[in-house]
């Protein structure tokens, strides 16, 4: 069995045996689990209710457990590959070990796309949440959001450039109080502390509870899977904790708990408030749901407590984006996927900064001129087209390199139940945008066609061959 | 295998490649945006005339909490009322079915022959 110290605290994840010079191995299993759900904790804030206007209420609570079970599947699945190819890259790196180049770099850009249009979207959303606050303290007119648009990511950007532990310790801080803020209003309005004013019945009476029937709740799925969308982004840390092999598995199963207990609090306190033409209705009606919902509670305390509680949600998100981007921007830089120019770590900070820096202006280019639906909807397909590379990725994996001939991390229980379930539950999601946003899925499938065909005829002759392979693995069974 | 070596690419040559990388990437987004083709095509079917709670289907819970928003019956008819349309052809879903199907195909095939030469440089050439 091939044996690898993958935890090395001086050494990076670059070659066989590591180098000096690469990203730092600072992070522990508490910020693993920070990335994952400061990421994905801002879907619960906003976007998810997209899925009540798909199908209404109920679609939305079925939708978001069948997308908890897509997201266990990944959050699996991803435990074991990650544990053992403990790189920076993430999936990128996973792909280019086990199924190809052409794959990698596609995957790349899915994650890239996926966690610079989540970005965005956050930054829209905090943009949308000043003006409100603006609003409600008196500002007449309607407020600019742009230039607060602008600073959130620009801030965070800085923030990232200069240092990952500092990055992530900042975000298990505001992820931590932002998930606070979702139990403390359960608690305060579904009568466990005082009078209840949920009023599900009356709210999901008659046409409102499935308003488009069963094709409704295959629909919903689209934006079920706002709902976790990101959580698999804690295998980027791969190459920057200090033991992978315990601390990836470790924080991205908590994450994913963590965030299955968001999602059905926040859909209980959300639909038990909020009409669902309304609730689902994220452009013109209801921005941020958990927001609305303190606002129609009564209570001042309530409103700061869920206003704060956005507001750090979306700035732990976009943090973890940058953070993630970045890291597949630059692995890909480094591998001459794309110009080796990204593939530059700072001196002094030992951060991807050149590959932060280049994706500010793209996040604003999208922040700043696409409605948010849209944003939200290029970020799903580009996850979701992720996720449906990992069923195939397990599958490769399992079969190149059975148990015990390499060391993992991590081995998943009941393969290839995980990876046939998810491939099924892919299907399912690809048909449910199809509904509604059907153009935007063949604009998406045909961008990575033309780019995919630049790689191949174009960018690859700048690869090296052998080298890209940097896992002290023996040869794959088969070749 | 023979060892492969990669010719350097010059400033200009990565710049022009990330400039087509960004090309192609805005333009999937907007391209669809400014042609109006992109997104939900939610519509009111029905408008109702000089519209109330009752008319527009809410009970009075209902009707009290987008009061309690801020809205009249007037102000959310058009979010009340607004409905996708999900009917499709066969033929749409046959042919969105086709592309990804073709997507994966391609890249699986392309993959899989670049991945044949990273294995055999890596583990034969020694």
């Amino acid at each position: 069995m091939a044996q690898t110290n993958i935890g090395s605290k001086t050494m990076d994840g670059m070659g066989p045996k590591g180098t000096k010079v690469g990203l730092l191995r600072v992070l522990g299993p508490a910020h693993v689990w920070a990335l994952g759900v400061g990421i994905v904790l801002v879907g619960e804030y906003m976007g998810w209710n997209f899925a009540v206007g798909k199908g209404g209420a109920y679609a939305a609570l079925i939708a978001c457990w069948f997308a908890g079970i897509l997201y266990t599947c990944v959050a699996m699945i991803d435990s074991e590959v990650t544990s053992t190819v403990a790189a920076a890259g993430g999936q990128y790196t996973q792909a280019k070990h086990i199924v190809g180049p052409l794959m990698a770099f596609n995957v790349g850009l899915y994650l890239v796309f996926a966690y610079t249009m989540l970005e965005a979207g956050n930054a829209i959303t905090a943009g949308y949440l000043v003006s409100v606050v603006a609003g409600m303290s008196g500002h007449e007119g309607a407020l600019d959001q742009r230039p607060f648009i602008i600073l959130v990511i620009m801030s965070l950007a800085w923030l990232n450039y200069r240092g990952v532990l500092a990055t992530l310790t900042f975000n298990l801080i505001i992820t931590a109080i932002a998930f606070v803020a979702i139990l403390v209003l359960f608690v305060a309005t579904t009568g466990i502390v005082g009078a209840s004013i949920m009023q599900h019945g009356a709210l999901m009476e008659g046409a409102a509870a499935l308003p488009y029937g069963w094709i409704g709740i295959l629909a919903a799925m689209h934006f079920g899977l706002w709902f976790y969308l990101g959580i698999e982004g804690t295998t980027q840390a791969a190459e920057e904790v200090r033991s992978p092999a315990r601390a990836l598995p470790f924080g991205t199963l908590a994450g994913i708990m963590t965030l299955l207990i968001a999602a059905t609090l926040t859909w209980y306190v959300c639909v038990g408030v909020l009409p669902w033409e309304f609730l689902g209705d994220g452009v013109n009606g209801s921005v941020a749901p958990l927001f609305d919902t303190a606002r129609l509670s009564g209570s001042t305390g309530l409103v700061w407590l869920l206003g704060i509680g956005t507001l750090f949600a979306t700035l732990a998100s976009a943090n973890g984006c940058i953070n993630d981007a970045s890291r597949a921007w630059f692995s890909m830089g480094r591998d001459k996927y794309l110009p080796g120019w990204f593939g530059a770590v700072h001196p002094t900070y030992r951060t991807p900064y050149r590959a932060i820096i280049f994706l500010v202006p793209i996040a604003l280019i999208f922040a700043l001129g696409a409605p948010l639906d849209q944003v939200i909807t290029f970020s799903i397909l580009s996850g979701l087209l992720g996720y449906t590379f990992m069923p195939l990725n397990i599958i490769m994996f399992r079969r190149k390199w059975p148990l015990n001939s390499i060391k993992r991390g991590y081995e998943h229980p009941f393969h290839p139940v995980p990876a046939i379930v998810l491939l099924s539950l892919c299907a399912i999601t690809f048909f449910a945008v199809f509904l509604g946003y059907g153009t935007q899925l063949v604009a998406m499938i045909g961008f990575y066609i033309v780019v995919s065909l630049w790689f191949h005829f174009w960018r690859y002759r700048f690869v090296s061959r052998g080298a890209q392979f940097t896992m002290p693995w023996p040869k794959p069974k088969g070749y | 295998m023979a060892h492969y070596t990669p010719p350097v690419q010059g400033k200009m040559g990565q710049l022009i490649d990330v400039i087509v990388l960004v090309v192609l990437t805005v333009g999937a987004l907007f391209v669809p945006l400014w042609m109006g083709l992109a997104g939900s095509s939610k519509t009111v079917a029905t408008p109702v005339e000089n519209p109330t709670w009752e008319t527009l289907g809410q009970n009075p819970v209902q009707a009290a909490q987008y009061e309690a928003l801020g809205y009249d019956p007037a102000g959310a008819h058009d979010l009340i009322l607004a409905r996708f349309d999900y009917s499709f052809s066969v033929s749409a879903v046959l042919i969105m079915v086709v592309v990804i199907v073709v997507y994966y195909a391609l890249m699986l095939k392309f993959s899989e022959s670049e991945y044949r030469d990273v294995i055999a440089e890596k583990f034969d050439s020694k």
